[in-house]
């Protein structure tokens, strides 16, 4: 696209920012609608399971619930507790939505479709959702209020102990697929297993460290069965108790976006991202795209179903299950997936 | 630990087992009605917004004995009576505090001529307080209203009292 813009006689750097920027707006602005959507999707599959209708009075069948609380939340007044920090107040939310966008600059929609198609993209995400955790930690602190900092001190913790898990995961698709880069990993999985199916998630030996991703990605995003930072049993609201109106919004709203991000991450890194699952030509009429929408819609559906199944961890079993199981499990995978790699991929070499 | 519980952890059977429950679930139709067109159906004891009833040839049937309003327990009947031109007792106040009313049906039990009654309609909200300190004139109005649904579930119950 800067080509375009240079053809029509800008400088390269003002064609590469237009273009740059364009493209952001093309992820985010549909990114902001699926939000919406997808937040919808989730209170029906909650409602289905429990044998209710949800929501169904906006819109046909209810699909415009969630502008409708959008529109809301957008009228009501921010308030800011006299007591609470407020630079850092306000600036909580932003970091949380924000560091949730950024993400998805990596993010391959098919093949050759990614804003930023750098080489240690898997670094970067590990590095971006990692900062999604001082949203948190700042709210819980600035607004200064007992509840959101237990919050705080617990989302902090949380995110720690599984991020190690998630890296060591990592290591092992990366191991498979020898690039930091997601695009290049998705084309590692073309044919991958037995080359006939697309994705690492075949394999038996990544398939228990999807499962394990599986479970860290819900962890990461605090949901429910580890939603401990906003227990409402125990904290309010957590983080947000103190937040109103689009401040409150911005948290939903990266909340969900980070939430579709792990969807994509579970679909881009074990199930062929934009690959249809059997390499078999037909499949490939199909865009591209599709296949990863859909693969992430399947995921969504998983955590939403997850959701509405399990019920929260304690604060122990959440750091038991973190250090003392998906650990030393992932640790020992990245050995077996090392050994398995040198034993057949490069032989007798070593 | 015993090698099945350990496969059991391992392949988190019990897990996977409620998963599939509450996919079961997920199918399943609905337990709850779509409320505003749907509705549940309604036994003829229902007690929801009171009504004074009036005789088939208008007259109000309320005699103001006011047992009603000595048994209501959550003291939301008043009632002020005097004698008619004609020379029957009659009342000339009968409010109910509707937001006092704890929907017990004591006053219809206590009523020796039928007069107040809690009738089938549960959709009397309001907008403002105000607007549920029901008087007579109100009163009468759902009477004249639910005549007929009134006196068919009065009729339906009969048997059982």
């Amino acid at each position: 696209m800067t080509a375009t813009f240079q053809h029509w006689g800008m400088t390269y750097e003002w064609s590469w920012l237009f273009a740059t920027v364009i493209g952001i707006l093309v992820i985010a602005l549909p990114l902001m609608l699926a939000v919406a959507m997808i937040i919808y999707a989730e209170r029906k599959i909650w409602a289905a399971i429990a044998l209710r209708r949800g929501p169904n009075v906006v819109g046909p069948w209810g699909v415009l619930q969630s502008f409708a609380d959008g529109l809301k939340v957008f009228l009501k007044e921010t308030i800011i507790p006299t007591s609470a920090n407020q630079g850092l107040f306000l600036l909580a939310p932003i970091v949380s939505f924000t560091v949730a966008l950024i993400v998805w600059a990596v993010i391959p929609f098919d093949a050759g479709v990614v804003l930023a198609d750098i080489n240690v993209g898997l670094l970067y995400i590990l590095a971006a959702s990692s900062l999604g955790v001082y949203g948190v930690i700042i709210a819980g602190w600035a607004s200064n209020s007992k509840y959101p900092f237990y919050s705080a001190l617990r989302a902090a913790a949380q995110m720690v102990s599984y991020e190690v898990s998630i890296g060591f995961v990592l290591i092992s698709v990366v191991l498979y697929a020898n690039s930091f880069n997601l695009t290049a990993i998705v084309l590692a999985q073309k044919g991958n297993v037995l080359g006939i199916f697309n994705g690492f998630g075949f394999n038996p030996l990544l398939f228990p460290m999807w499962v394990v991703f599986l479970i860290s990605s819900m962890a990461e995003t605090f949901r429910t069965p580890f939603d401990l930072t906003e227990a409402e049993s125990e904290l309010v609201a957590g983080f947000q108790t103190e937040y109103s109106s689009m401040s409150f919004a911005l948290f939903w709203l990266g909340e969900y976006g980070n939430v579709l991000l792990m969807c994509a991450l579970n679909a881009i890194l074990f199930w062929g991202g934009w690959l249809p699952p059997i390499d078999w030509a037909p499949l490939y009429w199909i865009p591209g795209i599709l296949w990863l929408f859909a693969k992430m819609l399947f995921f969504f559906f998983v955590f939403g179903w997850v959701r509405a199944t399990v019920p929260r961890y304690r604060y122990d079993q959440l750091m038991r299950l973190g250090w003392k199981i998906f650990l030393p499990l992932s640790i020992a995978f990245v050995v077996i997936v090392s050994g398995w790699l040198m034993l057949t991929r490069y032989g007798a070499a070593a | 630990m015993n090698p099945l519980s350990w496969l059991k952890a391992f392949t988190l059977w019990e897990i996977v087992r409620a998963h599939a429950l509450t996919l079961k679930y997920f199918f399943k139709p609905k337990a709850t009605i779509n409320y505003p067109y749907e509705k549940n159906p309604q036994s003829p004891r229902f007690r929801g917004e009171h009504a004074l009833r009036r005789y088939p040839n208008g007259e109000e049937r309320c005699i103001a004995c006011k047992l009603c309003e000595a048994i209501c327990p959550a003291l939301a009947i008043t009632i002020e009576a005097e004698e008619r031109e004609d020379g029957s007792r009659r009342t000339t106040r009968y409010d109910i505090d509707m937001v006092k009313c704890i929907y017990c049906g004591l006053c219809q039990e206590a009523c020796p001529v039928d007069a107040i009654v809690e009738g089938p309609n549960l959709e009397f909200a309001t907008e403002t307080r105000e607007e549920l300190l029901y008087d007579k004139a109100k009163l009468l109005a759902n009477g004249d209203k639910w005549e007929q649904a009134i006196a068919a579930n009065l009729a339906a119950d009969a048997p059982y009292r």
